[in-house]
């Protein structure tokens, strides 16, 4: 190999450069986010009531798009009032039907979308909650 | 690497029934979804073509009017701007030669050329603002002829407002936020963002939860709301017995907000 040593240390060099970030940030990855949902709006209710439109996981999976079929639905379309696959009956709204219940944005929306790195344009319009002291 | 024909035909079958599996297997989040349905608000009140009827006669002091504005700007977070190029209006005080130019005779009486009338969006039934606008973010809702803005969709372009012949659209120059009272704000309806144009929606969203328009209910009877298609109505029966006149009806635009003496 032609000026081997020199391209073995570079090669060090490159791969130290590269994993840097991994052993300069500490050993800590950053914390898991934990979107909380004890509000006190919600655990007002009676524990059978406590669920949200649609199931856990559907929701925080699918939760971008139901908004968005939701957005459509009542702007476009005029359809205010959602039946779940359960048969109940929700009004379609951001403001009024999602946020009653997480009444905390800090808490609930941005907990995820911060570590996800994800700025939804919601809340240019769309008034969030006042976020209370605990 | 080569490969027989025996082979290739295995791999292609095998990727085949895959795929297909796959897309089946995915398809079913999205199915468990639509079991879900809608349906309009059993509570709304429903017109085949909303109307308006502004009795001028009713309007005799300057509170008369403020009370319609307030609760239009009060109910749907309308920033007060102190600026005429950057103000945002959904409905407003209008001198009779801006509200109504080409009518101004030279001998008219002096009250009604300094009378101010109370201009709105017309929810035209040709509404020249829909043609032109590119993403279809302004729409004429087929079920009851209200001009809609879907403010997801506005783009700022501002076509709209160089069709419109009433100037009933604004632009958000800047923030409107600042400009809200916060004290008095709706906590249930949106404001407004930077670069999106806003009007008046006749309470699109008051109507579907079976309430009547915020500036109807304030006006104690000088505005008269109704359906225009129904000829039983309160709106058609005071059209039919008394003059009523629009506002540039040489254009062709229909408007649906009507003025009366």
């Amino acid at each position: 190999m032609y000026n081997g040593g020199k391209i073995i240390i570079g090669l060090i060099i490159f791969v130290a450069l590269v994993t840097a970030p991994f052993f300069l940030s500490g050993k800590k990855a950053t914390a898991k986010p934990d979107p909380k949902v004890d509000t006190p709006e919600i655990l007002k209710l009676p524990v059978s009531e406590r669920k949200c439109v649609e199931s856990k996981e559907f929701m925080t999976a699918e939760h971008m798009k139901l908004l968005l079929e939701w957005r459509d639905w009542v702007v476009r379309d005029g359809d205010g009032v959602y039946i779940n696959a359960e048969g109940k009956r929700f009004d379609m709204s951001l403001q009024n039907t999602c946020m009653k219940c997480h009444s905390s944005k800090k808490k609930f929306c941005d907990e995820c979308h911060n570590y996800a790195a994800v700025n939804p344009y919601c809340w240019d319009c769309h008034i969030a909650p006042k976020e209370k002291e605990s | 690497m080569s490969i027989d024909r025996r082979g290739f035909l295995k791999i292609a079958g095998i990727s085949t029934i895959l795929g297909v599996g796959g897309i089946s297997a995915a398809s079913g989040l999205k199915n468990w979804a639509e079991a879900s349905q809608v349906m309009p608000n059993p509570e709304a009140l429903k017109a085949k073509r909303w109307g308006m009827v502004v009795d001028m006669a009713k309007f005799q002091t300057d509170e008369d009017y403020q009370r319609c504005i307030d609760a239009c700007d009060e109910v749907h977070n309308v920033p007060h701007i102190n600026n005429k190029k950057e103000e945002v209006k959904w409905i407003w005080k209008e001198k009779f030669e801006n509200a109504f130019p080409g009518n101004e005779d030279p001998y008219l009486a002096e009250e009604i050329k300094e009378l101010p009338f109370l201009v709105l969006c017309n929810h035209c039934e040709n509404p020249p603002c829909v043609r032109v606008c590119p993403t279809k973010a302004t729409f004429k809702r087929e079920s009851d002829g209200i001009v809609m803005m879907d403010m997801h969709r506005c783009i700022g372009c501002r076509f709209c407002m160089a069709a419109c012949p009433y100037g009933a659209r604004s632009f958000n120059f800047r923030d409107p936020r600042p400009s809200i009272n916060a004290e008095k704000e709706n906590p249930e309806f949106p404001t407004r963002t930077k670069g999106v144009v806003e009007k008046c929606t006749l309470c699109y969203e008051r109507l579907a939860k079976g309430l009547q328009p915020a500036c109807v209910e304030a006006s104690k009877g000088a505005l008269i709301f109704g359906d225009l298609e129904d000829s039983n109505s309160e709106i058609r029966k005071v059209l039919g017995s008394r003059y009523s006149f629009r506002r540039k009806p040489e254009l062709g635009t229909q408007p649906s907000v009507y003025y009366i003496f």
